[in-house]
């Protein structure tokens, strides 16, 4: 059994990882991850909503009727969201004034969901939080990787520590603006999909 | 998964949405005196930190006693009255927007794309020693993407920059974003508004700004990659130190010889 509960949380980092394998949350790990502070609150929010969410649906699963499931997962997920956004708002406000708009992002997550749906609906409380904990250490795993080569290669920082000094600060390095933009994020990710697949040939999709 | 019936979907929906909208709405009751004053704080150091002034290490609210807020009628230039507006309550963003308050802006007049703008502002006058030592003003206008608002500090002649801080903006991180920059925000420092022939000449240049000659005290380095959000903030400047800005209040001003005389 304890073997089954350290699997639920660290299988989604490699194994089934939400973004490389599953290929959900897309949108918000471009939105994200051009800086590496604002990708690590991401994830700890979406590991937050995920869990918490994937419990409370768990622990009435029995009562949710079949046709109305998905608005009522959405509305419980929705509602968690904006308690976070709120306490944020209240005990942290430097940071909720940089992920204000991407709090709301996370309703749209498709991994929320996604784990809501795929598994609290069938399994035991524990294990549903434990599962979302799981997915969303697997995003923040992604997210980060993406993040920290964006913020090096684009800005010459990590987490704002200047790492390699800019022309325009007098040092050597010029930035990449590619590495700004969205789209470089996509890139990255497929980079990151193609490693994982090579290193475990299992998720490579059969012909 | 339960079994259906037909009213079952609905009163559990019904449940679901009474309790959920309990714990939203009183999340927003309980936490609102909270979340207020960090906002009112946050402000608060923005404008000490257009000053120049703000010391992360002290209280916020003992570092603001030395500033006096005021409201200017930017038609007229003069101040108004605290017993007409109070400024401890006057919300300038809101006011933008109210119909005896604020007046829409026709197209060649609004240069920082605003569309709505407020008749009233709130000015901060920095004082030590009963003189006025700086006066800072909030100024906002869109950039590539979005609406950036900043703080302008002016020295006492109402034309030198003392400094400025952009704080609310969505301008991409790492380009336009370099607007926070703090390096340079510091360019600022020292550059007059107001050309010789009493138009707005301080604009953000592209590349870099002259060092020397007759246009170096009115240029401001562009930021790379950017040149929409630097137009934005040359536009912005241009409004709110013309005529629709702050300009009768400075004029106001000097002809009566300045705020200490």
């Amino acid at each position: 059994m304890a073997d089954r509960k350290r699997d639920l949380l660290l299988r989604s980092i490699i194994e089934r990882n939400p973004i490389a394998l599953l290929v959900l949350g897309i949108c918000s790990a471009l939105a994200v991850t051009s800086q590496v502070k604002t990708a690590l609150v991401m994830s700890v929010c979406v590991t937050l909503v995920t869990a918490l969410s994937s419990f409370t649906i768990s622990l009435v699963r029995a009562r949710i009727p079949g046709s109305v499931r998905i608005g009522i997962q959405i509305t419980v997920i929705a509602t968690l969201v904006i308690l976070i956004d709120q306490l944020l708002k209240a005990y942290s406000f430097d940071l909720s004034k940089k992920l204000s708009i991407y709090v709301g992002l996370i309703i749209t997550n498709c991994i929320v969901m996604g784990r809501a749906e795929g598994f609290a609906m069938a399994n035991p409380p524990v294990s549903s939080f434990l599962d979302g904990i799981g997915n969303g250490l697997g995003y923040g795993f992604v997210l980060l990787t993406v993040a920290i080569i964006r913020e090096l290669l684009g800005s010459g920082t990590v987490l704002d520590w200047r790492i390699l000094p800019l022309v325009t600060d007098g040092g050597w390095y010029v930035r990449n603006g590619l590495l700004l933009m969205p789209v470089s994020a996509f890139f990255l990710i497929a980079l990151i999909i193609w490693l994982l697949r090579t290193i475990d040939p299992v998720q490579q999709e059969k012909k | 998964m339960a079994e259906e019936s037909l009213a079952r979907p609905f009163y559990t929906v019904l449940v679901l949405a009474l309790v959920c909208s309990a714990l939203v709405a009183g999340a927003a009751v309980l936490l609102r005196p909270l979340q207020t004053s960090n906002q009112r704080i946050d402000q608060q150091k923005n404008i000490l930190r257009a000053a120049g002034l703000y010391d992360p290490k002290r209280d916020v609210d003992e570092q603001f006693k030395v500033i006096r807020t005021r409201i200017v009628d930017l038609h007229s230039g003069a101040f108004v009255p605290p017993e007409q507006i109070s400024p401890d309550s006057f919300d300038q963003r809101k006011a933008a927007l109210d119909s005896t308050l604020g007046t829409a802006l026709n197209k060649t007049s609004d240069l920082a794309g605003l569309g709505r703008q407020e008749r009233y502002s709130l000015v901060y006058l920095v004082e030590h020693n009963q003189r006025v030592e700086q006066v800072i003003l909030p100024i906002r206008g869109k950039g590539l993407w979005s609406t950036m608002y900043a703080y302008v500090a002016l020295e006492a002649d109402l034309n030198t920059i003392r400094g400025i801080s952009f704080y609310a903006h969505g301008e991409t991180p790492g380009l336009g974003g370099e607007i926070e920059n703090k390096q340079w925000q510091e360019s600022w420092r020292g550059k007059a508004i107001y050309g010789p022939d009493q138009g707005v000449a301080l604009k953000v240049v592209k590349g870099r700004a002259a060092e020397q000659g007759p246009m170096a005290p009115y240029q401001i380095d562009g930021l790379s990659g950017a040149s929409m959000t630097g137009a934005g903030v040359s536009n912005l400047l241009r409004f709110w130190f013309g005529d629709h800005g702050f300009k009768p209040f400075i004029q106001r001003v000097q002809a009566q010889g300045g705020l200490n005389g």
